[in-house]
């Protein structure tokens, strides 16, 4: 018989572990579903690696879609930190391109551009990641159902935008208009799509992991989700902490939109994110909550995604199976943090 | 003797590298109080916790009526007939005193037995002279009524031994001769019983037989508590001989802190009314009275939580009425709150980040914004070394320091920046004597450097020993204030009923 017991401490080499644990865990669960789809699992699975991971231009495509993930998780990763909910990085990622695009097509030169629509970006996922952290520290208004419900108002407000003003006139997409060209983002590597967004979101996690380690702004933000009653005690502004962290984590998330208007599409359209937002919190997750784990999680999860299509095509078992692993994933997470807690321990085997 | 009702046998409990039970033997016989004595970190809690099923020994076993046993949770210690009240209780507040009993006590056919189980209440109530009101709702319970359920739920569920860690650290005097007559009577019928405290004179005063330990190893046994002085237990603990510190004359300055009409809007222990009252340099000001007669929301207010409706609080002389628990700070407030664990410290993270937080933002551990690391880490090591912080090292979890720890960690982390004033509620809860003693010879040290000081407690003793003056609090108002040379613990326990209203106003 088995039995959890709880832990007194928790080695470090843990950290690093756990992820990879879960990870192998959900590629075993899975494989149970690839052979149900009537393929073989090592073929599957090999395809989905050589896919993503393959040879450089693979390994390119996945970090264009590492990309956003790396943002959204960062923006997750912080929130969850102060121990403020924040499920909307969906939304703040969608304001965030709409902004960008907005400013990325009036007539200026490039870095101009680049700069103001990193700007306006990051402005416009910041005030949506404001509106559920006021209502929770005015109001007590959970995070949670605000900041989740919030993301249906800004899809829903993209369309119609994208429906009614922004409609392309002569084809009757519902897209809009394309930024300029002077406004795209420089591309590192002929014949890839490998933009500069992509190295500003490999920048961006060394720079949250500094904020939250060694600034007192990261501190404040750590103590603050621990124990409020203690950061209050402690002279620690509990609800600016909450606002700034929202700022920030919706600045995050809004800048992941920006990547993809300039340097993926170069303009907004209805499934501009297939749930980046949503993902960003397996990313945070399997991060650990740490902002340098979010970088190989992010490229986890968009291997999945492009290996996943790839595995698609080649044996047949629908493209779906990314998303099962992704949430696969985030519940073998969860499960594997309950042992940083506790540890199983055989009974019976004392004397 | 009768044959032992539990007896523990070469205990030994690891974790990582603190050895907190070494080989630790011990027995209760049937009808037996034994006390449970030794410095914080000792290992009491610990050692009760393997006996109790949360902790798997490393080494050693347990046998109950003789017969050895493997507790590998609290259930299997209750079907032993183990019971154990924790110092922080585990109740559900929004279920009645009947409900609480009757969690995860299957009755017939699964349904919940109301009428068996008041039958039972009833008759454990009448037993043992603990009586309980059985449709009250938890969360209206006193701390002494919550504590008196948890034992009713150990008896309840057919506990023959119980566990009561430092029972008496969260009861006021007056509830804690209800709880020693309801400790005897069980002890009369045949129950066995563990009681921990780190107050000598009741261990002196109730128990049957001693066991101390020191380092999680057994230094001694006592076989007739009540014919030793408190002098000789105190030395076993420790190793060394405890002396009372000497308070010396000394002459109060201006006035350090004023609270001047004072109210606060609020309900029981949370209400305050027309409060005054005069800290100066270099006083010891005690704040006497009954918990829940004001003294959180005076301490609440005073460190900037909990800001008054009416009245004005001044610190040398600058008015600081609505002022936050930072700009308090920055004028040199000092303040350790009652509850260390949910007020005082940040569990989960670091101790050396809970022992920086309150100053985190000044020059000592950061600039522009960053955080100096190995300044922090110092401070805490330093700080470790000169209160005797038994915890594996700064970076550890603060979580993992016992109970007396906890608290020095508190107060070195305050008095650290020599504070000017010093508001501090119920010091030595949960301090073993000789951290008591360390920490009394603190206070007078700061008294003498010209610190104000206010101590708010329970312990009278300790009280008339530490304060220039006291102040009874009574209902939120100050009842009146004396002199420690005129108090006396009779005169001020009248007080504090209420009765007796006197004296000049501060
Ligand atoms: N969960 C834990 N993880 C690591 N160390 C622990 C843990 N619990 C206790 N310890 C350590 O074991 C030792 C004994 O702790 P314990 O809580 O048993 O002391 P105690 O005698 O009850 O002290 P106190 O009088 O302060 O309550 C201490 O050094 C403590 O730091
Ligand atoms: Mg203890």
């Amino acid at each position: 018989m088995f039995r959890l017991e709880a832990r007194t401490s928790t080695p470090a080499w843990f950290n690093l572990a756990l992820p990879l644990i879960a990870i192998a865990a959900t590629l075993i669960l899975c494989s149970g579903l690839i052979a149900i789809a009537g393929a073989g699992v090592i073929e599957a699975y090999g395809v989905m690696l050589s896919a993503s991971l393959g040879d450089s231009y693979a390994i390119t495509e996945t970090l264009v879609r590492a990309a956003p993930m790396i943002f959204t998780g960062l923006a997750v990763a912080i929130a969850f930190r102060a121990k403020f909910w924040n499920i909307g990085a969906e939304g703040q990622l969608l304001a965030g391109a709409v902004a960008s695009c907005f400013v990325g097509a009036i007539p200026m030169p490039g870095t101009l551009a680049m700069v103001l629509m990193a700007l306006a970006g990051a402005a416009a996922g910041a005030l949506v990641a404001l509106v559920p952290a006021t209502l929770r520290v005015k109001f007590k208004v959970d995070d949670v159902v605000s900041s989740l419900l919030l993301n249906s108002v800004i899809y829903y407000a993209l369309m119609a935008l994208i429906e009614g003003p922004w409609k392309d006139t002569f084809s009757g997409y519902p897209i809009s208009p394309p930024i300029e060209d002077s406004a795209n983002f420089p591309v590192l590597i002929e014949g890839t799509r490998l933009h500069l967004g992509v190295v500003v979101a490999l920048i961006a996690a060394p720079l949250c992991w500094f904020l939250i380690a060694r600034t007192t702004l990261g501190f404040r933000i750590r103590v603050t989700g621990e124990n409020p009653e203690a950061a209050r005690y402690g002279g620690i502004n509990v609800q600016r902490v909450l606002l700034s962290t929202a700022l920030l984590s919706g600045a995050l998330a809004g800048l992941a939109g920006v990547g993809e208007v300039g340097g993926v599409h170069f303009q907004v359209m209805s499934d501009i994110s297939p749930g980046y937002g949503y993902s960003g919190i397996v990313v945070a997750m399997l991060a650990r909550l740490n902002p340098l784990g979010v970088v190989p999680a992010a490229i986890f999860l968009a291997a999945v995604m492009t290996g996943g299509e790839a595995m698609s095509r080649a044996t047949g078992v629908p493209a779906f199976l990314s998303d099962v692993i992704q949430g696969t994933a985030l519940l073998a997470m969860l499960v594997a943090l309950l042992f940083t807690a506790y540890r199983i321990r055989r009974v019976g085997a004392q004397t | 003797m009768s044959a032992p009702l539990i007896e523990m046998r070469g205990i030994t409990k690891i974790f990582g590298a603190v050895k907190a039970n070494e080989a630790v033997d011990l027995s209760v016989a049937p009808g037996e109080i034994l006390g449970l004595l030794g410095e914080n970190g000792a290992g009491k809690t610990t050692l009760m916790n393997v006996l109790f099923g949360a902790y798997a020994p490393d080494a050693g076993e347990i046998l109950v009526e003789g017969r050895p046993v493997a507790i590998h949770n609290s259930a299997d210690a209750l079907a032993a007939g183990i019971g154990m009240v924790h110092q922080h209780f585990h109740l559900a507040p929004r279920l009645t005193v009947l409900e609480n009993l009757l969690i995860g006590i299957p009755g017939k056919s699964g349904r919940i037995d109301r009428a068996r189980g008041l039958a039972r209440l009833d008759e454990i109530s009448r037993q043992y002279g603990l009586s309980l009101d059985p449709n009250l709702l938890v969360s209206a319970l006193s701390v002494g009524e919550q504590q008196r359920l948890e034992i009713v739920k150990a008896l309840f569920r057919g506990a023959k031994l119980l566990i009561l860690d430092e029972p008496t650290a969260v009861l006021a005097p007056s509830e804690v001769d209800g709880l020693f007559a309801a400790l005897r009577s069980m002890a009369a019928q045949g129950l066995g019983i563990i009681f921990i405290s780190h107050k000598l004179n009741e261990v002196r005063a109730l128990t049957h037989r001693c066991v101390v330990l020191r380092h999680g190893k057994v230094a001694g046994r006592v076989d007739h508590p009540a014919g030793t002085t408190s002098a000789e237990m105190a030395r076993l603990m420790c190793g060394h001989e405890i002396v009372p510190p000497v308070k010396e004359a000394s002459t109060p300055g201006a006035a350090v802190l004023t609270l001047d009409g004072i109210s606060t809007a609020g309900h029981a222990g949370m209400l305050l009314r027309d409060v005054s009252l005069v800290v100066r340099a270099g006083e010891i000001l005690g704040i006497a009275g009954v918990s829940g007669n004001g003294q959180r929301a005076l301490a609440d207010v005073i460190s900037g939580m909990l800001p008054p409706r009416a009245g004005t609080m001044t610190i040398a002389g600058k008015t600081v009425t609505q002022f936050s628990p930072r700009e308090l700070q920055a004028l040199g407030l000092g303040r350790i709150p009652e509850d260390r664990m949910t007020t005082g410290l940040v569990t989960n993270l670091p101790l050396a980040d809970s022992m920086v937080l309150p100053r985190i933002g000044t020059e000592a551990f950061s600039s522009k914004g960053l955080l100096n690391p190995a300044a922090i880490r110092a401070f805490a090591e330093a700080q470790i070394k000169a209160y005797d912080i038994r915890c594996p090292g700064p970076m550890a979890r603060a979580g993992a320091l016992s109970g007396g720890n906890l608290q020095k960690a508190l107060l070195a982390r305050e008095l650290a920046f020599d504070p000017k004033v010093l508001i501090v509620s119920q010091p030595t809860r949960g301090l073993d004597i000789g951290a008591a003693r360390f920490i009394h010879e603190k206070f007078l040290a700061m008294r003498a450097k010209g610190c104000g000081i206010i101590v708010i407690g329970e312990d009278l003793e300790e009280l008339l020993m530490l304060s220039d003056r006291i102040a009874v609090m009574y209902e939120g108002r100050i009842a009146g204030t004396l002199d420690s040379a005129d108090a006396t613990v009779a005169r001020l326990g009248l007080m504090m009923t209420g009765a007796g209203q006197t004296e000049e106003a501060a």
